[in-house]
């Protein structure tokens, strides 16, 4: 298909260098340095989508970020990208798009009933029609909607492109490079400052590359070409394009996305897709520029309407017309510009002008080429379904209420302009309290609230003079504070038109008998009767009728739509706009793709891996792992066909009958030294620690202040004043944040030092009726008898020429010993102990048969001091001390905790001694009571006990004291199962704890 | 992001900080009779006030120290930041 719309010469695209790319299945060429938007309407497409609610036909209305329709599915690297602008997608070799929000397809849209059902779909018709009959919802109207709403499908499969984050310090952000945003970077660097320039568009320069304006001796385009390339060779700036500064957060800190390789084809070389800027700026300077306003009339949505000033940029950044035969209806003298451009061009356009006698010099010369120019007029309604053909156009009275002289005119496009908007988000989301300005009907910026300064048509200054002139001054000062240098520029002469002043009218009032749709909204489809309903409703506060209505609400955020909204609610509610106030702007300004916000922490760099010194010996013998917080640990090592039932279950026997071996290395260690060591233990555990000897391990639980377990473990007493504690896995850091609060807040007086030592120790612990063989052929020299090394005894050996920790302390329940040795021996003494333990049958075993083990025996753990229970709920009772205080004592008196039917861990036992309880399930006492059934408790944890050869559980169930010896249920809705079970002792195995001191 | 200064390490961003709630609740001390009230109003009741609050963070990426921080909670202006054992 041939370029129909490209003007032969013109536009800053490179026409030596042809672009093939599909859209919607189709082959289209465009030329290097086009936008997808730019090499459809050379191609003469401008049907590109459907609208959200009545899926109207939609085409193009702007020429960037302020475009509300043109948005499409892209699909790059074999990767799709859903929700990206057409206005703001380059084009490159091979790209593909499609349009979204259609099915079966852009040009027989089913969906399009709606917009015939059209009265069916009124402001809060989703609240008020979905609402019956409930069953409904789920079965026949989500369904339906997911099908027919929304911007796009996601991707269901990894995203295999690359997202980096960067963070970065400087004295001056400069969001935008049109005039005041080069004019304050140009001035600040040359005072020093570490500048960092943001332009999201691929192109420097904003307006200055399509205003005709002189600056000194220079186009604005030549100037804003010389003024980069200087801040380019200064090693004090950073320039970005594609790098939209989307969010303003505390402290001055902003997040801009840069995109680095959407708009290049697929490449062997590493190139990330996308870059999230973290920058921390002492200075903010907005200049974000403006958007231009739309005015508001009948079918004012038709593919063919579009902003004067996108009609422009096509015409002289790409050299693509949008229509050849175009109608400008403007408010403004902007509209003129396009008019005359198009003119240049040797097209004639008509300018329907609200105004009754505008006058001006632009206006004069569009006057002198002979353009036809119609005071006093207005498009009454846009004519043509996928794209516009004609238009209904009238004389407009006075005082704007009536419309009398209706014709039909031929065009081909309606260019509007309503004069400008603001761009103020990063302002507002900064904080600052916006204002109304009468003089341009926008908000603009008022008193800073961060460091943030705006300048420029962001700041409602529309004029170039006034602009640089003032961008250059803040420039200069805001630079000048920071590094104390002053560098003066001169600033350059500027010739420039005088504007008039614009119309203050936007929306052209329907002629008698006429029910044209006048959309506000494009991306939302919200139109002026959807607004006139809301407040008819009741509807008042601005906030209200947004969400009543979805103004503003859509991806966009309402650039195009919010003032024309609110001008119509405060013509309505004969307020002025200022009273109605605006909705409050949120980042992200512009959809950021999920990927750069996740960046490269995904799976498994979302979190460091820690893995002990064996790790590699574990490896190398087939441990299968498991995810223990950041810990890498065996779960179980496989040996031949075995599943995890099977290895586990062989591991866990070997334990008890011969002996096993465990790493124990992820188990948090803290070092503990200082006079008043022992004293802080006594106040940190629930036990008495100020007679502990040295040489004696001891175990203790601690509490939070409100009374709850937050963790437990062994601390053994090393020397007079020095102790080293165990902790969780799980809550190592949470015991040392802890224990900091304490000393550093609550006791400074406490003459003692902590500090993590998890990482300088490897532990192994050897466990089974055996171990002592074991250990005693490991330190031949001990005496690690009964007597020598008594249960919680500790004592210090040599381990073939490596120092020794060596804890008479077991989790398992057996006799059982803990080896701790400086981590770069974690190895040698692992293999010292599987060499040594062959003859004993040693057997490693992962934290499955850990589980089973402890869990068989009755000991509590993380499932059980899972941040709700207190010591009587894990009868750990008997380790209150009666006679001292401690942290969270005072709390343990409260009613709840002392009820005589509180929880309390119990065992359970299938009755049929085959069926596992799975793990959460609910202990009830009647299976077929009516829901919602009395719940006693939960299952905390189960195990296959290898001492019976049946399941066990653990659960917590309220009155457990009393509960031993009855026949319930266990219910797991989610595994549809209903169990009989018996309550048992939590203390399954061994309940004395004859083998732990045997 | 919060701009944070540790008064042992300088200005550094909020993400080397943990959060430990407001800095102006005293424990009672050990050892002594505490009324139900008195120990709930320790444990659970915390103000919640707009404006100027005196907050404990603790630098747990950096010195590990506790600090105060006086920050504003509507605007996040931070006033001052003091160590543990330094009053407003
Ligand atoms: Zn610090």
């Amino acid at each position: 298909m041939s370029e129909k719309f490209r003007l032969d010469k013109g536009g800053l695209i490179n026409r030596n260098k042809k672009i093939s790319f599909k859209f919607n299945g189709k082959k289209y060429f465009g030329y290097e340095g086009d936008t997808l938007a730019s090499a459809l309407i050379a191609n003469g497409v401008h049907l590109v989508g459907r609208s959200f609610k009545y899926h109207r036909p939609r085409g193009f209305f702007g020429a960037g970020v302020d475009e509300p329709y043109a948005i499409v599915q892209m699909t790059r690297n074999n990767e799709v990208d859903p929700n990206v602008r057409a206005t703001e997608q380059e084009l490159f070799e091979g790209l593909e798009a499609k349009s979204v929000n259609c099915w079966p397809n852009v040009d027989f849209d089913i969906g399009a009933i709606n917009n015939f059902l059209g009265k069916f779909f009124p402001a809060g018709f989703y609240y008020k029609t979905f609402m019956w009959p409930k069953s409904f919802w789920y079965k026949v109207y989500e369904p339906i909607i997911r099908k027919a709403a929304g911007f796009g499908a996601a991707s269901i499969k990894h995203d295999k492109e690359k997202y980096e984050h960067k963070y970065e310090y400087c004295d001056l952000l400069i969001t935008g490079s049109g005039p005041s945003g080069l004019a304050s970077a140009y001035a600040a660097a040359q005072n020093g400052a570490k500048v960092i320039l943001a332009e999201d568009k691929s192109r420097f320069g904003g307006s200055l590359l399509t205003s005709e304006v002189t600056i000194g001796n220079q186009s604005g385009q030549e100037w804003a070409e010389k003024i980069i390339s200087e801040l380019k060779s200064m090693p004090n700036v950073v320039i970005k394009n594609r790098s939209q500064v989307f969010g303003y957060y505390d402290h001055n800190m902003l997040v801009m996305s840069e995109r680095i390789s959407d708009h290049l084809p697929k490449t062997e070389k590493y190139i990330p897709k996308q870059r999230l800027w973290y920058i921390r700026a002492k200075e903010v300077i907005i200049s974000s520029g403006s958007i231009e306003r739309p005015l508001v009339f009948g079918n004012n949505d038709t593919p063919g309407v579009m902003l004067s000033s996108a009609a422009k940029e096509y015409l002289k950044i790409y050299g693509v017309l949008v229509g050849k035969k175009p109608l400008v209806f403007t408010n403004n003298d902007s509209g003129y510009e396009t008019a005359i451009e198009f003119k240049k061009n040797g097209i004639d356009p008509i300018v329907l002008d609200t105004r009754k006698d505008p006058n001006s010099e632009i206006i004069k010369e569009a006057k002198d080429l002979n353009i036809n120019i119609k005071p006093s007029h207005v498009v009454v309604a846009a004519k043509g379904y996928k794209k516009v053909n004609s238009a209904d156009i009238g004389k407009i009275s006075d005082d704007k209420k009536n419309i009398s002289n209706i014709e039909n005119i031929k065009c081909d496009c309606i260019c509007v302009s309503g004069f400008w908007t603001p761009t103020i988000h990063l302002a507002s989301q900064s904080g600052n309290k916006t204002k109304f300005n009468e003089e341009i009907d926008a908000f603009i910026p008022s008193k800073s609230k961060q460091k943030e300064t705006t300048l420029g048509s962001a700041n409602g200054i529309f004029t170039l003079e006034e602009t640089l002139k003032t961008s250059f001054k803040k420039g200069n000062e805001l630079s000048k504070q920071i590094t104390n240098k002053e560098n003066k520029v001169s600033i350059p002469s500027v010739v420039e038109k005088k504007y008039s002043n614009h119309d203050k009218f936007w929306c052209v009032p329907l002629p008698e008998g006429k029910n044209y749709k006048r959309f506000l909204d494009f991306q939302n489809d919200v139109a002026v009767s959807d607004i006139q309903l809301a407040l008819r409703e009741g509807y008042r506060s601005i906030e209200h009728v947004k969400r009543y209505t979805t103004l503003g609400m859509a991806t966009d955020q309402g650039r195009t739509s919010n003032l024309n909204g609110l001008q119509l609610v405060s013509d309505i509610e004969n307020k002025v706009v200022p009273q109605v106030g605006h909705t409050t702007f949120r980042p992200p300004y512009s959809p950021v793709s999920i990927g750069a916000i996740v960046g490269r922490e995904i799976g498994k760099h979302s979190k460091p891996t820690r893995k002990s010194p064996m790790h590699y010996w574990h490896k190398k013998n087939n441990a299968v792992f498991v995810d223990a917080g950041v810990w890498l640990r065996p779960r179980y090592y496989k040996q031949g066909n075995e599943n995890l039932f099977e290895a586990s279950k062989r591991e866990a026997r070997n334990v008890r009958q011969n002996v096993g071996v465990c790493d124990v290395t992820t188990l948090g260690k803290i070092d503990i030294k200082g006079p008043d060591a022992a004293e802080l233990l006594n106040r940190v555990y629930t036990n008495a620690w100020l007679k502990l000897p040295v040489g004696k391990a001891r175990y203790g639980v601690m509490l939070r202040e409100d009374g709850i377990v937050m963790d437990d473990g062994t601390t053994t007493r090393i020397s007079e004043n020095h102790y080293h504690m165990t902790t969780t896995t799980a809550q190592a850091a949470n015991v040392l944040s802890h224990l900091e609060y304490y000393l550093q807040l609550v006791w400074p007086e406490l003459n003692v030092n902590v500090v993590s030592s998890t990482e300088q120790w490897a532990g192994a612990a050897i466990a089974g009726p055996k171990s002592r063989d074991v250990l005693q052929k490991l330190f031949p020299d001990l005496d690690v008898s009964n007597e020598g090394l008594p249960f919680m005894g500790y004592m210090e050996g040599n381990l073939f020429g490596v120092n020794a920790k060596i804890f008479r302390i077991s989790f398992s329940g057996e006799l059982a010993y803990e080896i701790n040795v400086e981590s770069d021996n974690g190895n040698f003494m692992w293999e010292k102990i599987m060499d040594i333990g062959k003859d004993f049958n040693i057997q490693p075993y992962g934290t499955e048969a850990l589980s089973t083990l402890r869990i068989e025996m009755g000991h509590v753990a993380g499932s059980e001091l899972d941040g709700r229970t207190i010591p009587y709920d894990n009868s750990l009772e008997g380790l209150i001390s009666k006679k001292k205080d401690f942290i969270g004592k005072r709390s343990l008196s409260k009613l709840a905790y002392v009820a005589p039917d509180r929880q309390k861990v119990v065992g359970v036992v299938p009755l049929d001694k085959k069926t596992s309880i799975p793990e959460g399930s609910y202990i009830v006492k009647d299976a077929k009571a009516k829901l919602p059934n009395p719940k006693l408790g939960h299952v905390s944890a189960s195990c296959w006990s290898v001492e019976y050869d049946n399941p066990f559980s653990l659960a917590i169930i309220k009155d457990g004291k009393n509960m031993i010896g009855q026949k319930l249920f266990a219910l797991s809705p989610l595994k549809n199962k209903t169990i009989p079970v018996e309550i048992v002792s939590s203390h399954y195995v061994d309940p004395k704890g004859e083998r732990v001191r045997s | 992001m919060l701009h944070i200064k540790c008064p042992h390490c300088g200005l550094r961003s909020q993400n080397e900080f943990s959060y430990g709630g407001d800095a102006t609740v005293k424990r009672p001390e050990l050892n002594k009779e505490v009324s139900d009230k008195d120990w709930d109003n320790f444990v659970y009741l915390r103000k919640s006030p707009v404006g100027k609050h005196l907050e404990l963070w603790q630098h747990i990426s950096g010195c590990r120290q506790w600090i105060k921080v006086e920050r504003d909670t509507l605007t996040h202006e931070i006033f001052k930041t003091l160590k543990a054992n330094e009053e407003v």
